[in-house]
């Protein structure tokens, strides 16, 4: 009885309220239209599911594109982000140098500073470089917060790993950037892929600074494509929207999956490792 | 070492010793040190100081989509002060922070003491929580915009089968009932990193301290309020500057769900500045509008570095 109200009640209502919205997302995306729009069928359950929303997004719709350039800017972001993260983290966990401490006070607050306080004048920039409207504009721009995430969360890991290693290795000759490719890297491995992944799903979620920066269809992500092409105007093709979301959450959904386990930690930039 | 030897070529020992200079060079921490965070320091120079400059700048003219207006000092801000959208974004933007960051705060706290009983199935119960926070906001955000829909959303629609209202609920044509509808959303979506943020905590509260309580006779109550509570103080702090950050902030849900209206009664800064810089075409008073999240964006930086150095969290 007092598990049922310390537990499994707030349990419940916890999940129920989590996942309704999903629900509601698939639940739209199998119902043919007929049954969709029609208030005299349950709206929580589907009579006749159907695959024709999702179908119309692969063959009338550019989602296919969508998804490739979200791939591809997620992907090359990271990658880039995570190259410089790793240097700039090592050398403030372990390098000794004057404003080592001032450099990791400034890259943190660049984390916190939100991309809705700064994709206007980064708009300015972007087609100042002359890559505005192309994928470009967001591999270039998405590092401003994955770098400082990236670096912070290295930065952690990276202390965390004995110092006497890497001591041993420079007595026996090696460089220290030896030292860092050959055995700080390594045994950093399982946090370098969980960055990775975080920024991949920042990149991946990103909404604004693709909104702002990138108006050529061919070139659009996912969050933008569907929202853009398929949610403006007075008629919402809700079936398709549905379909679309629950697409794009897909991926997200099945990489979390495997790395829950390092949730917080991440999610809180390393901060709380410092 | 003992390799330097007799057979030593000339020029293998030319390069050798070059790389010896570069090797004692790089070596030294410092300029390796240095040459490291360039790349960070060049990215966050041209990407962020720079166009933040800009913008502090720019909010100071008249600055439109079409051409680069002339300095005008504090004007934008004098117009936007004293004009009622601005007006109401600002208290919009006050409400809507300060209720999402305290619901999801007692939330975050209930979920976690739940998720952080033992029980079947618990790490599936904590992946499902996490999925609003991963999943991409805007996406969801227009489940939430098709879960409002007046006349075939499942709120309206399940409140009238089920003969609790007459007349389909108007969600997002009503300015108090689309408020709640965005600060709903924001919670759904946030509330995880409360709980996962509180989950990780309590792990570092050690076990004697909850042993001790309860030898004194405290209750699950008494240790909850007299071990869990304080000692997750911290991360509590913590977790709710970074929310209050992110909420102040947010653009997406707003953007999608009611679009700021209605007349102007959800826009948040974010929002605001958007419409009027992108839709509007007023540059500079689009950037001046923005250019009220820095105070409070100084404030949190401040006290969150305080806190990670007291605490060492």
């Amino acid at each position: 009885m007092k598990r049922a109200v310390l537990l499994w009640i707030p349990l419940l209502l916890l999940m129920l309220f989590t996942l309704f919205p999903f629900w509601w997302m698939i639940a739209t995306s199998l119902k043919p239209d007929a049954e969709l729009y029609d208030v005299r069928q349950p709206p929580l359950w589907v009579k006749s599911a159907t695959l024709e929303h999702y179908r119309e997004l692969f063959t009338r719709l550019p989602f296919v594109t969508w998804v490739k350039n979200s791939l591809m800017v997620a992907t090359a972001a990271t990658l880039l982000s995570l190259v410089i993260g790793a240097l700039a983290g090592y050398s403030l966990a372990r390098l000794r140098f004057r404003g080592a401490t001032t450099l990791g006070t400034i890259i943190f607050a660049a984390y916190l500073v939100p991309t809705t306080l700064l994709f206007l004048p980064l708009a300015y920039v972007v087609r100042w470089l002359g890559l505005y409207n192309t994928p470009f504009a967001l591999i270039v721009t998405y590092p401003t917060f994955l770098v400082p995430f990236c670096s912070w969360y290295l930065m952690g890991y990276f202390k965390s790993i004995p110092r006497e290693l890497e001591e041993c290795a420079m007595t026996d000759g090696c460089t220290r950037s030896g030292a860092f490719v050959r055995i700080v890297l390594p045994l950093a491995t399982p946090g370098i892929l969980s960055a990775a992944i975080f920024a991949f799903t920042f990149s991946w979620n990103e909404f604004i600074y693709a909104l702002t920066f990138v108006q050529a269809p061919a070139y659009k992500t996912v969050p933008v494509g569907v929202v853009g092409q398929l949610a403006t105007g007075d008629v919402l093709f809700w079936g398709k929207l549905m379909a679309a979301a629950v697409l794009g959450s897909i991926p997200i959904a099945l990489i979390y999956s495997t790395v829950s386990g390092h949730f917080a930690a991440g999610m809180t930039a390393g901060a709380l490792k410092g | 070492m003992e390799r330097r030897g007799t057979a030593f070529s000339l020029a293998r020992a030319a390069t050798l010793d070059r790389m010896d200079v570069s090797r004692r060079f790089l070596g030294r921490d410092a300029v390796l040190g240095y040459l490291w965070v360039t790349p960070a320091l060049l990215l966050l120079g041209t990407l962020i100081a720079y166009p933040f400059l800009l913008a502090l700048y720019w909010s100071l003219t008249s600055r439109t989509a079409g051409a680069a207006g002339v300095f005008v000092g504090l004007d934008n801000f004098v117009y936007l002060l004293s004009g009622p959208i601005f007006q109401k974004t600002l208290r919009n933007t006050v409400v809507f922070t300060a209720c999402s960051v305290a619901i999801k705060l007692v939330i975050g706290m209930a979920a976690a003491l739940v998720l952080d009983q033992a029980f079947r199935g618990r790490n599936l119960a904590r992946g499902v929580f996490l999925l609003p926070w991963i999943v991409p906001t805007s996406l969801s955000a227009l489940a939430w915009l098709w879960i409002y829909d007046d006349i075939f959303g499942v709120i309206s629609r399940l409140a009238m089968d089920l003969g609790l209202r007459r007349e389909p609920i108007p969600f997002l044509s009503d300015s108090v009932l689309a408020m709640v509808a965005v600060i709903l959303v924001n919670v759904w979506r946030g509330v995880s990193f409360f709980a996962v943020s509180f989950l990780a905590g309590m792990q570092s509260i050690p076990g004697d301290l909850y042993e001790a309580a309860e030898a004194d006779g405290a209750g699950a109550g008494g240790r909850f309020w007299h071990v869990t509570l304080p000692g997750l103080k911290p991360i509590m702090a913590v977790a709710t500057l970074f929310s209050v950050i992110w909420t102040f902030s947010d653009f997406t849900i707003v953007y999608i769900v009611t679009r700021g209206g209605p007349a102007n009664s959800t826009h948040l800064l974010a929002t605001l500045a958007y419409q009027t810089a992108i839709f509007g075409g007023k540059v500079g008073e689009g950037l001046a509008v923005s250019s009220f999240m820095f105070p409070l964006l100084l404030v949190v930086i401040f006290l969150q570095l305080h806190f990670l150095r007291r605490y060492q969290v």
